[in-house]
């Protein structure tokens, strides 16, 4: 559970009040907190001046405005044939280990949460990840390590 | 039929001035730039292959004030990422290409669609849009250009479900017709081209529609991005002619031992070791949005068909029965056959339904799962079944 603090009136000032602005007012928020939560949706259709379903059935629609709770570092595997083919397994493997959660989990400290998505367009560099936004490519579970710890210290 | 050897150009990645084009279609009138490209033969890079001219001639032809020129930046067909490179590298040429169909159809509003998982590339992007805003004002265009990002929804890149996703909604097809360039982006005429297509049109104004329909073949002209991945030992991306046989492109691409390429990504189709030869890379033959998968013979076509029936059935929005259930019961159907829980020729009893799909479903998606299904079961049903 988070605060949205001015977030919300800040990205509405910023995108305006049309229906049009919902998904980057629902993309600013999730890019703070990663995920949605019931107020901030309640909060954004008071703002818009539509109904809490209306915010809740576009946000449920797309894959990455989540809505239940995520870590900070959302990592999403690429599952789609070329990267199941190079080694997803392998990555999925390496990263339940060493973040001790299994897909779809979150680590206790909040940090990451472990999940998989389809095909992100770097089949010729796969196995792939994103973790929030960045890609991370080639994939081998000595690359995994560093990236994780690197991400723990961050 | 006729193919051609392979051949390799340079053309979308090249640097140019684009200044100098931009220049030019300034000086031209809005019927001179659509019939350069509509002489040049241009069809749609995205997957649908539309003539481009065609496009821009009825969207130039409606007298709404308002109109919007689309960049499609979703680039969520599985196999392709080709989109991502040409933004990264030459993302002026795309927005010239924009700044042109603006003219050519009198639009002064242009959007980029970008898919989510691009969004490390947005600060670039914008820092690159800047520049060229000022260059192409000082040229005397009138024509803003501003981004919009995906969520993470393959189904986004279908055009009026992308329409749907600007506006705030669920990302859910409409009924065509109405067609875009009638009422696209709020009901306002619109144009929604592929980011290779607007570079296309780029590359045709600046060296004429003669010149650039020297490539390819007469229903495929120019050239192509292929994304080319899978079961290669030089995965890539590679610029080549249009016409080309499957056969030349795995002798030159292959690792010896293929036995399917799946032409065109999960909505496309799998073309299996015997037909390579007699098949054509084009509108003629198999078309692709470039998406070009290699497997050899180490490979399950089960899995292959099994990985794009969760995949589409994840990505189906939903919203009409025939591709949500469709693609529910050929997943299952698939896995039942392989589990002796049915009998194999419960294969043939999917492939109607994949034929209803095609015929019943309302959009693109629903439409082209039969492609890999079909293409798959029909040629690899054995390994379907053991
Ligand atoms: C399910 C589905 C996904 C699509 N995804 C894309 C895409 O990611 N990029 C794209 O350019 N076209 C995509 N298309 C095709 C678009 O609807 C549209 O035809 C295309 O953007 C038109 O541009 P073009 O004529 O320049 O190819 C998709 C179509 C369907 C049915």
């Amino acid at each position: 559970m988070y605060q949205t603090d001015n977030l919300v009136k800040d990205l509405v000032e910023k995108h305006g009040r049309q229906r049009d602005s919902l998904m980057p007012i629902l993309q600013g928020i999730v890019e703070k907190h990663n995920y949605l939560t019931d107020e901030a949706m309640v909060e954004v259709a008071q703002e818009l001046d539509i109904s809490a379903a209306e915010v809740y059935g576009t946000a449920s629609f797309y894959s990455f405005l989540d809505t239940e709770p995520r870590g900070k570092y959302v990592i999403r595997v690429c599952k789609t044939i070329t990267c199941a083919m190079k080694g997803k397994e392998e990555v999925i493997e390496a990263l339940e280990d060493i973040l001790k959660i299994k897909v779809g989990g979150t680590t206790s400290n909040g940090l990451f949460t472990l999940l998989e998505t389809n095909c992100m367009g770097w089949c010729h560099k796969a196995p792939a990840m994103l973790i929030n936004d960045i890609p991370y490519t080639e994939l081998t579970r000595e690359k995994i390590i560093k990236i994780i710890k690197d991400y723990m210290h961050k | 039929m006729e193919t051609k050897k392979i051949s390799k150009v340079d053309l979308i990645f090249e640097h140019i001035d684009p200044r100098e084009v931009l220049t030019k279609a300034y000086g031209m009138t809005r019927d001179e730039i659509i019939d350069e490209i509509l002489e040049s033969g241009l069809k749609g890079r995205g997957g649908a292959g539309f003539p481009t001219g065609m496009k821009w001639k009825l969207c130039s032809e409606e007298k709404e004030k308002t109109k919007y020129i689309i960049c499609n930046a979703d680039e969520g067909e599985p196999g392709t990422f080709k989109d991502r490179e040409i933004l990264d590298r030459v993302a002026y040429k795309v927005y010239a290409g924009m700044t042109i169909a603006g003219k050519a159809v009198g639009a002064k509003k242009g959007i980029i669609y970008l898919r989510g998982e691009y969004k490390f590339l947005l600060p670039q992007l914008r820092m690159q849009l800047d520049g060229f805003l000022k260059m192409s004002n000082e040229i005397g265009y009138d024509f803003e250009i501003d981004f919009r990002l995906g969520s993470g929804a393959y189904i986004c890149g279908e055009e009026s479900a992308l329409f749907e996703s600007i506006e705030g909604k669920r990302g859910e097809p409409r009924n065509k017709p109405p067609y875009p360039t009638h009422s696209g982006l709020f009901g306002k005429p619109t144009v929604v081209n592929n980011v290779e297509t607007l570079v296309n049109s780029v590359i045709i104004l600046k060296y004429g529609s003669k010149k650039y329909k020297q490539m390819g073949t007469m229903f495929s002209t120019g050239a192509k991005v292929f994304s080319v991945s899978g079961d290669t030992p030089i995965p890539g991306i590679y610029e080549l002619e249009l016409g080309m046989s499957l056969l030349e492109f795995v002798k030159e691409f292959g690792d010896g031992d293929t036995k399917a390429v799946q032409v065109g990504g999960a909505a496309g189709f799998c073309v299996p070791r015997k037909l390579f030869a007699s098949t054509v890379i084009g509108f003629e033959g198999v078309p692709t949005g470039g998406s070009m998968k290699l497997f050899n013979s180490s490979r399950s076509m089960y899995n292959v068909l099994h990985n794009y029936l969760e995949f589409f059935t994840e990505e189906s929005c939903g919203q009409c029965t025939p591709c949500r259930v469709g693609c529910q019961q050929l997943l299952r159907g698939v896995e039942s056959v392989k589990k002796r829980e049915s009998k194999s020729t419960y294969l043939n009893e999917l492939v109607k339904l994949a034929d209803t799909m095609k015929i019943a479903s309302k959009c693109g998606l629903g439409q082209s799962v039969g492609n890999a299904f079909k293409s798959i079961v029909e040629n690899f049903r054995e390994e379907i079944i053991y």
